[in-house]
């Protein structure tokens, strides 16, 4: 089963691919010998896919949303995002990024959080107004524009965080286990609210997390990924529909899904043991 | 009020305290003075001595009290023997070494976390400079610079800034390193050039850490005004009078100058807190 990756069927209406990683290598030197964070891993993301990344700690799911972003740098393999290199599809500003910590700066107003990116990528003060106005309409935030970021709750927080990764129209959306730190209901709310945002933008979506029922819930694709070395044991395309009401995790289909998943992460793990 | 009467309560022991020591010390003069006098001094009289006398030791806290009353309000502030005069003196040497200190420091710590060359080279150096003694190196200072036709007053400042530069670079060097990797790597995501950094992530985040520097910064800067004004007496100052006051033994005027420094600095280093309290409130950093 090692290093073995499941491809999907072919699709058959024609996809435009928009991530595409070929034997995707990313080793650290440490004091203790070499870490292969990521080792071989192959990939194609397509437009308009949510794609989810699970697996435990180590195996690199959270270390290939970076390379993605070009924030960390592979040490072999191909990969491309937009048909360029990470780094100029980061310089032509492809791409918004949603951390772990919502990371507003205490300093600046929601608003002004929302506007940091803009202020740096030179838009117009109009242009700004607008678009601040739009974003915290889309995540459910209008009104709090004034607010400071320690008036507003975790969750909204990140939310607001996710408006201002959304302010500048990227078409790809990497999140990090956005939703890592909230409770169960809030989390169950903010999911909903990001798959109809995900429905009305037609973004491309990257989504490293840690549990099994927000990553079925919520993709279109699931990567289940293991440690030592970080690689993909399993790619899902899920058969749920676009359409998803929080009691669809009931149905058999969902199970399902949730069964091969959770199978996939115990394999990773019987193979390391 | 709650604040109140504990700072109450410290200043009613260390007045306490003064009167204690000033009978202490102030009685082996007051003794020799009646026995030379061939009489028997009573308690309560060596007491009320000690109180009292012209060059005590210690003096009393009343005596310097009365002192400060008389040389700050029952003097015009242009006499030359105005508290005032003088305080105003060292506090405009003061706020000039404090503003090249910090403008210096700044600069320091704004190099030292972009070029590690600087890291490396200056810091040391820095801090070996704080090593020095500044009352040894005050007075090179002074000649250097009178014979670099240099303005006195600048002269102060130079040696004010010496002290006040150091928890500036210090305390900024540890504020433009505060943003951590996440915050960033957040600025690399929207492909911010350095300069944006800077100015919308590295400065306002070592906001808190300057307002730290400053107040311990202006504190410095006061000493070493007074420390400069030793070498640089004929311009007046409060150092001036502390040095007047040694010369001619009077410890009333040198008690009551220090005293004046130390409510000076208290005065600057409250100011420096109530404007840490309203930009970080501004900022919206204050709660």
């Amino acid at each position: 089963m090692n290093n073995a990756v499941f491809r999907p069927k072919e699709a058959t209406q024609v996809t435009e691919t928009v991530i595409e990683a070929k034997g995707l290598d990313l080793t650290y030197q440490t004091n203790d010998g070499p870490v292969h964070a990521l080792k071989g891993v192959d990939l194609t993301i397509n437009k308009g896919d949510f794609v989810s990344f699970i697996g435990p700690s180590g195996c690199g799911k959270t270390t290939f949303l970076r390379t993605i972003a070009d924030l960390e740098q592979p040490t072999g393999g191909k990969i491309t995002v937009n048909g360029v290199s990470p780094e100029e599809a980061r310089k032509a500003r492809a791409y918004g990024y949603v951390f772990q910590a919502a990371g507003l700066f205490p300093w600046r107003t929601i608003g002004g959080n929302i506007r940091m990116p803009l202020e740096i990528m030179g838009y117009s003060r109009a242009d700004q107004d607008e678009r601040v106005k739009r974003v915290l309409e889309l995540v459910h935030l209008d009104g709090f524009e004034k607010k400071f970021p320690w008036q507003l709750s975790g969750g909204m927080q990140q939310r607001a965080s996710i408006a201002r990764a959304l302010s500048f129209d990227a078409d790809i959306l990497l999140m990090d286990e956005p939703f890592g730190a909230l409770d169960e209901i809030v989390r169950d709310h903010l999911n909903e609210q990001l798959l109809e945002l995900w429905a009305r933008t037609n973004k491309t979506i990257g989504f490293v997390t840690h549990s099994i029922p927000e990553a079925v819930y919520l993709s279109t694709k699931i990567v289940v990924m293991s440690p030592r070395p970080g690689r993909i044991t399993d790619v899902i395309d899920s058969p749920l529909p676009k359409e998803r009401p929080l009691n669809i995790r009931d149905t058999p289909e969902f199970l399902e899904i949730a069964h091969r998943v959770r199978e996939g992460l115990r394999e990773g793990h019987a193979y390391d043991d | 009020m709650k604040t109140l009467f504990p700072v109450a309560v410290v200043v009613a022991a260390i007045f306490a305290l003064w009167y204690v020591f000033a009978v202490v010390l102030n009685a082996p003069w007051a003794y020799s003075k009646a026995d030379r006098a061939g009489v028997e001094l009573s308690f309560s009289e060596m007491v009320s001595d000690t109180m009292a006398q012209e060059k005590p030791r210690l003096p009393a806290p009343h005596q310097v009290g009365a002192e400060i009353w008389k040389t700050t309000v029952e003097k015009k502030i242009t006499s030359k023997r105005s508290l005032i005069y003088h305080g105003w003196i060292t506090l405009r040497a003061t706020l000039l070494g404090f503003a090249f200190g910090t403008g210096l420091g700044v600069l320091l710590a704004v190099s030292i976390v972009y070029f590690r060359v600087m890291d490396m080279s200056v810091m040391p150096w820095i801090i070996a400079s704080q090593t020095v003694p500044i009352l040894a190196i005050a007075p090179m200072i002074v000649v250097v610079l009178a014979a670099l036709q240099v303005n006195d007053i600048v002269a102060k400042g130079v040696i004010s800034m010496y002290l006040s530069f150091f928890p500036v670079v210090v305390g900024m060097v540890k504020g433009l390193r505060s943003p951590d990797r996440m915050l960033l790597d957040q600025m690399k995501t929207y492909s911010s050039s350095a300069s944006q950094t800077f100015w919308k992530l590295r400065l306002p985040s070592s906001t808190p850490y300057l307002f730290a520097s400053l107040k311990v910064g202006v504190a410095a800067s006061l000493i070493g005004a007074v420390v400069a004004e030793l070498s640089l007496s004929q311009n007046g100052g409060l150092g001036a009078r502390l040095l007047a006051g040694s010369y001619y033994g009077q410890t009333i005027q040198i008690w009551s100058a220090l005293l004046s420094a130390a409510t000076l600095a208290a005065l600057m280093v409250f100011t420096m807190g109530l404007l840490e309290k309203v930009t970080l409130k501004r900022m919206g950093m204050a709660q």
